[in-house]
């Protein structure tokens, strides 16, 4: 095996072997630790979004339980053991590293990958071992069906169109209060997550009435983004919209600033939520808008916040990690509600009962996260949530957007 | 007509960068004969140091070209010394030396791969430095990326007149026309090799630092590096300098040009079709020995 693996706690390994024994056992024998594994992307394209999302989350949470003696199960409380490997942000690795955990480290619980793919490629693996796949960082359209295809799989990020819907209203609240015009310049990445926003801000832009005087695509890993940017400030648009992976978020938003092209409204995508962004652009990040957000004002959140940057040493991003974290909340609270390992019970507990996360209280329905910030706009240093703006907490966008400063 | 000089600008100082970038290779290449794999690994590893020193020591990037550059220069002779060497030593042929070089320098990928992760993580790094719009034809492009390319074409400019006024500058070129006649004229092949490899990453080293001024890059972004080094590098003609500049400034008009006045999302596709349509008019490169 090329794989690195990391294990924790070897000389509990084991005791830990009896919890692969059928639930009934698992209520009697009580288990000394419980065994939770993950394959994520270490190396590969996706290593950069599992860095910000994923590997941090896991490891705080990991830790949190811990400090506490472990999962409660019944009246005990058993310490977790992890298994972690490295799926090379390759689907045919993360699948054998699924299926690796599931019969050979015999876990007793699987935390999912970053992103869209890898998540769809481990579905059908984990549905037919009956493990709960908490799909965190995952954002489809088919969210609903697959939650219905497989009832173990949990979306937490919800749909592109909801992005996009959230996107289009925030716009059209602006026009109606006269801020900005029906002028949109859009660029979009040529790859996924780019593609579903894009087919899905299409339409919905145009049933709003907006005119997308400038809509093109740009392929990934593209270095230069002047000529694009040159090309929709020619439009002299209203708003600018880039579904953006992070590279070229930053990108654009360099070219910008540097070009001095300045439209009343200024979105990019994947990214802006990253506190490289903040540290990047400084005083510049202010007005810029973007996918995610948070309540960056609520108690816990910033409690979050802190012991987020003592673990891990820089600040979570302000769309996933919080996300994330409040999953493993979910899934600690439906093991604990359970009193044991029983994952078709647990799968039960994730499906209908409702959760106390650092996010507030969580319910989810046909097996996804409905109701979350789609949209976020720096204001004060903080990426604060300002769509869905009937959502508690949301705050006021401010437009126009303040003009770039020399730095 | 201001829209397309400030487009041909653009697309110079783009096309600036790839050759930068791939000069590096042209000379592990073309003249130690070793397809570095771990190429864009060593792009990405300069780019961190220059990361490093900027945020943490406070040097700026130019300063840290100066530290970086032997160091480089070094650690490639080193590597070629005691990891390639045998490599060289037991090949029967070029052909052979390739396959082992490329296996070779495919583990060492992975090595510098893993150890970046490991010093700095997996996340996306990125830092301001010497962003100031400046306005040329137009045209306005960030001070970083002109300084760029005022290094690549001085780096480029330097090494060419090494290559072409110095004795061992000529014994270089001897080496990447024929290696098999080269020791028959007293060249010391195994010197010359490991000279042009260690320069070649110097140049990496360089292009690294450089770059990292203006782009946002993590610890799994070297092969990116490596594909368009290896474009322009074959298009240009292995080992050719010249060849080299010439690709990536065709390159980077190519990308540009595309961008601006057809599609953004044609230009992977623009660059691909200049790469065979080269290829097949002349399949050594436009500069490439073949064709001499």
């Amino acid at each position: 095996m090329k794989k690195d693996i990391t294990r924790r706690g070897l000389g509990l390994g084991a005791s830990a072997l009896v919890l692969a024994a059928p639930a009934v056992r698992a209520q009697t024998a009580a288990p000394t630790a419980v065994k939770i594994g993950y394959a994520v992307s270490k190396t590969g394209p996706n290593a950069g979004g599992t860095a910000v999302s994923i590997t941090p989350n896991y490891q705080l949470w990991v830790r949190n339980v811990n400090a506490t003696g472990g999962l409660r199960l019944g009246d005990r409380r058993a310490p977790i053991e992890v298994v972690e490997y490295d799926d090379r942000s390759s689907s045919e690795d993360a699948v054998r590293a699924i299926e690796r955990l599931v019969n050979q480290d015999k876990v007793d619980l699987i935390l999912a990958p970053w992103g869209t793919a890898l998540n769809l490629a481990i579905g059908p693996v984990m549905n037919r071992a009956g493990y709960p796949q908490i799909a965190v960082n995952a954002v489809t359209d088919r969210a609903p069906d697959l939650g219905r295809r497989w009832p173990n799989s949990f979306w937490f990020l919800g749909t592109s169109a909801e992005y996009a819907a959230g996107l289009v209203e925030l716009l059209s609240k602006q026009r109606e209060a006269g801020l900005i015009g029906n002028n949109i310049a859009m660029v979009s990445v040529a790859d996924g997550f780019g593609i579903d926003l894009v087919n899905a801000a299409r339409p919905a832009l145009q049933r709003a009435g907006f005119r997308a005087s400038y809509d093109r695509t740009y392929p990934v890993g593209t270095q230069d983004m002047a000529p694009i940017l040159a090309e929709a400030a020619r439009s002299n648009p209203d708003a600018f919209i880039a579904f953006s992976y992070p590279p070229d978020t930053l990108a654009i938003t360099e070219q910008a600033r540097v070009s001095g092209f300045n439209p009343k409204m200024f979105y990019v995508g994947v990214g802006t939520a990253f506190p490289l962004f903040k540290e990047r652009f400084g005083a510049n990040a202010e007005g810029v808008m973007g996918i995610g957000g948070w309540q960056a004002d609520s108690p816990r959140v910033q409690e979050y916040m802190r012991q987020h940057k003592e673990l891990v040493g820089r600040e979570p991003d302000r769309w996933g990690s919080s996300v994330c974290y409040a999953s493993l909340e979910m899934l600690q609270q439906a093991i604990e509600r359970v009193g044991r390992i029983d994952r078709p019970a647990i799968i039960r507990e994730l499906q209908t009962g409702t959760f106390d996360t650092i996010l507030g209280p969580m319910k989810l329905e046909g097996n996804v996260r409905r109701e979350q910030w789609v949209v976020g706009q720096w204001q004060n240093g903080e990426f604060m949530a300002v769509a869905p703006a009937a959502k508690a907490g949301a705050r006021p966008p401010v437009l126009p957007k303040p003009a770039w400063r020399s730095t | 007509m201001e829209a397309a000089a400030a487009t041909l600008v653009t697309g110079l100082v783009l096309g600036g960068m790839y050759a930068l970038v791939a000069i590096g290779l042209t000379l592990q290449y073309g003249v130690a004969r070793i397809m570095n794999l771990a190429y864009g690994e060593f792009v990405v590893a300069a780019a961190f140091a220059a990361l490093w020193l900027f945020t943490s020591l406070g040097v700026s990037p130019l300063i840290g070209l100066a530290l970086v550059m032997p160091l480089a220069f070094l650690a490639n002779w080193a590597i070629y010394r005691i990891f390639l060497t045998p490599l060289v030593r037991r090949a029967p042929n070029a052909g052979a030396l390739e396959t082992d070089s490329i296996l070779a320098t495919f583990g060492l990928l992975f090595v510098v791969q893993g150890v970046m992760l490991a010093l700095f993580g997996g996340a996306y790094q990125s830092y301001s430095y010497l962003s100031i719009p400046v306005e040329i034809f137009g045209a306005t492009i960030t001070a970083n990326r002109l300084v760029a390319l005022g290094f690549a074409a001085v780096i480029g400019g330097g090494l060419w007149f090494l290559l072409t006024h110095t004795r061992t500058g000529t014994a270089v070129r001897a080496v990447a026309v024929n290696p098999a006649a080269a020791p028959l004229v007293g060249i010391d092949m195994a010197r010359t090799a490991a000279l042009a490899f260690a320069a070649g990453g110097a140049v990496v080293a360089s292009g690294g630092v450089l770059v990292s001024t203006f782009l946002t890059f993590n610890a799994a972004m070297g092969v990116v590096f490596t594909m368009k080094a290896l474009v322009v590098v074959i298009m240009g003609g292995v080992g050719n300098l010249m060849g080299c500049l010439v690709a990536g400034l065709l390159l980077g008009l190519t990308e540009t040009l595309v961008a601006s006045f057809v599609d953004p999302g044609l230009t992977l596709a623009a660059t691909y079709g200049l790469f065979l349509t080269i290829l097949i008019a002349r399949p050594a490169g436009l500069f490439g020995v073949a064709a001499r």
